[in-house]
């Protein structure tokens, strides 16, 4: 059904869909206690938005909409694209961003299977462009009391300065620039746990359980998240043995941000990334480069969902590059192009 | 000239072979200039001035430009007309000459000019040839006015803003009250090459339309093929290009 070479047992978008959502359930469950409840106010949000504007865009392009709405693929979008927000932004601003990932991002390009970008990430890279002042707004974890958070999310006023606090990699990125002596320095501060966000570790740990499930399942492939951790390491490691005071460990850079999150869910999106086995290396370790070099060196705090939208680009590419051999076939001039 | 011409080159230029969302010629301006109405359409007007002067010399000296070198002949004068478009901006609309910048002198590379020039202006007499100038240049205009207010309402919740500059009486109108937090991706690049998508997309639903309802039609349906002149098909409803 998703991924080549196509294995015999009839699987339907629906249990594909359904899996990945219990998957993901184990880190939501770790981020709603450990870091902010307000998410499940989010993830609901974002479901029920992401329904109606499926069968709104179904309906308009005369397709069935039973079947397409009840394959679950919609929530999967959605639910990702609340789990890399903020949970404390604004209503508005989900339901902005849901829209903009179902009815821009997979329905004008020909909807579920079409979508050559994936529609979580074009959401949130649309979002941080448009208002980088609320997506940049995180609650420092289990700060705020669940009232507070629903009243933000509402449309509260903001009046944040007391109560949000910088993410893990916004406060390295902070500290380093305003001349802090080193990353331990940094890493000595109250957003910080054990080896990443405080908080976060818990909820990137549900995330790498919820992808073993997915792994175990078949639903994923083990190339993808495989070659997204090992490039992340790889070269976050290298920097960090060559000077661990400007740069930091690839333990740091595995349990901050969406890494787990990424490698699991979001790199492997079977629709819009790489398809041959070398490929999806070639594809997930693309993203890794490209997120490590935008979190040590660029304007944005966390660089994934750009890496994603940037080697999905690659993905024609990569696929006719690295086409397997067919049996009986003999392998074609290397370097040529068909 | 017959009024039957006159009708043609209208409806070409301002829908048909639309230079914005048919030809796709001089996209630069289109996505580089139209991030607010006020912008985009004074940079369209610039563009027909130039167009209309341009086609008029062109097709006047065309008999003695030689056919050979004709297109260095052609950029020598759309660049001397543009210098005095861009001269005249700088003298009476000082204000909007600093936001448009480069583009003024831009112009000159637009692909829509010298595409008229070398298409229409060559071959045509200077009357019609001033007039396919005109209306190319107005379907340009409305596709940059439409853009920029697209973009303008999105991104920043206003329209008319900068009209100050060509009308000091007049001021911004805030459609969506002080506090629209603004859909900044909508003014930056990204946003022009969606709308545009969005507006081409349109654009071409629009004439499928048309085009269905007109093979519909019983009675002309005898003469009424798909190799109708486009003033044929234009008659049953005029598209209104208010878009």
């Amino acid at each position: 059904m998703i991924h080549s070479p196509y294995i015999r047992k009839p699987a339907s978008v629906q249990r594909v869909m359904g899996l990945v959502l219990l998957a993901l359930v184990p880190g939501i469950t770790a981020y709603a206690l450990k870091v902010s409840a307000g998410i499940l106010v989010n993830l609901a949000l974002a479901s029920l938005t992401a329904v109606a504007a499926e069968a709104l865009m179904l309906a308009l392009r005369k397709r069935p909409i039973a079947i397409a709405v009840t394959d679950l693929s919609a929530i999967v979008t959605a639910w990702l694209v609340a789990l890399c927000f903020p949970p404390i932004v604004p209503w508005w601003l989900t339901m902005l961003a849901v829209l903009v990932a179902i009815i821009v991002a997979k329905h004008l390009y020909g909807g579920l299977g079409q979508n050559p970008f994936n529609p979580a990430m074009v959401a949130y890279c649309s979002m941080i462009v448009a208002y980088p002042a609320l997506m940049s707004q995180w609650p420092a974890a289990g700060s705020l009391s669940f009232d507070t958070q629903l009243g933000l999310i509402l449309g509260g006023a903001r009046d944040l300065d007391g109560m949000t606090g910088a993410t893990a990699l916004d406060a390295l990125r902070t500290g380093l620039r305003s001349g802090a002596s080193s990353v331990e320095a940094v890493l000595q501060g109250s957003a910080f746990g054990f080896f990443g966000g405080r908080g976060w570790e818990w909820v990137s740990l549900g995330y790498l359980g919820g992808g073993l499930l997915l792994l175990a399942t078949r639903i994923i492939t083990w190339h993808m998240p495989a070659a997204f951790i090992a490039a992340l390491s790889l070269i976050s490691g290298t920097f960090w043995l060559f000077d661990p005071t400007r740069f930091a460990s690839p333990l740091f850079h595995l349990a901050s941000g969406g890494a787990m999150l990424a490698a699991f869910f979001i790199v492997t999106d079977p629709v819009s990334g790489a398809t041959t086995p070398r490929g999806k290396l070639i594809f997930a370790a693309g993203i890794a480069l490209i997120a490590w070099l935008i979190r040590s060196f660029g304007a944005y705090p966390e660089g994934i969902a750009f890496g994603v939208l940037l080697m999905n680009i690659c993905v024609p590419l990569i696929d006719k590059k690295t086409q397997p051999r067919v049996f009986g076939h003999r392998r074609r001039d290397e370097g040529g192009w068909r | 000239m017959s009024p039957q011409q006159f009708r043609d080159i209208s409806y070409n230029g301002l829908w048909k072979q639309n230079a914005g969302l048919a030809q796709l010629l001089g996209l630069c301006p289109i996505l580089a200039i139209s991030t607010s109405m006020v912008n985009a359409v004074s940079l369209g007007l610039a563009t027909i001035l130039v167009m209309a002067l341009a086609n008029l010399a062109v097709s006047a000296l065309r008999n003695f430009i030689p056919y050979e070198i004709r297109i260095p002949v052609f950029v020598l004068i759309i660049a001397a007309l543009v210098t005095v478009v861009d001269l005249s901006f700088n003298a009476y609309f000082h204000d909007l000459y600093l936001v448009l910048g480069i583009f003024i002198p831009l112009i000159v590379t637009n692909c829509i000019v010298l595409a008229r020039v070398e298409a229409y202006a060559a071959k045509n007499d200077p009357l019609s040839s001033t007039f396919d100038g005109v209306m190319m240049g107005l379907g340009l205009v409305w596709v940059l006015g439409l853009l920029g207010a697209i973009r303008e309402l999105l991104g920043a919740g206003t329209l008319f803003s900068g009209i100050e500059m060509i009308f000091p009486s007049l001021s911004a109108w805030n459609v969506f009250g002080e506090d629209y937090p603004g859909f900044l991706i909508a003014i930056l690049p990204p946003g022009a090459f969606f709308a545009l998508g969005c507006l081409i997309a349109a654009f071409n639903a629009i004439n499928t339309h048309l085009a269905a309802r007109t093979h519909k039609r019983p009675p002309a349906a005898a003469t009424t093929t798909s190799q109708t002149t486009p003033a044929e098909r234009a008659e049953p409803a005029e598209p209104a290009p208010a878009g």
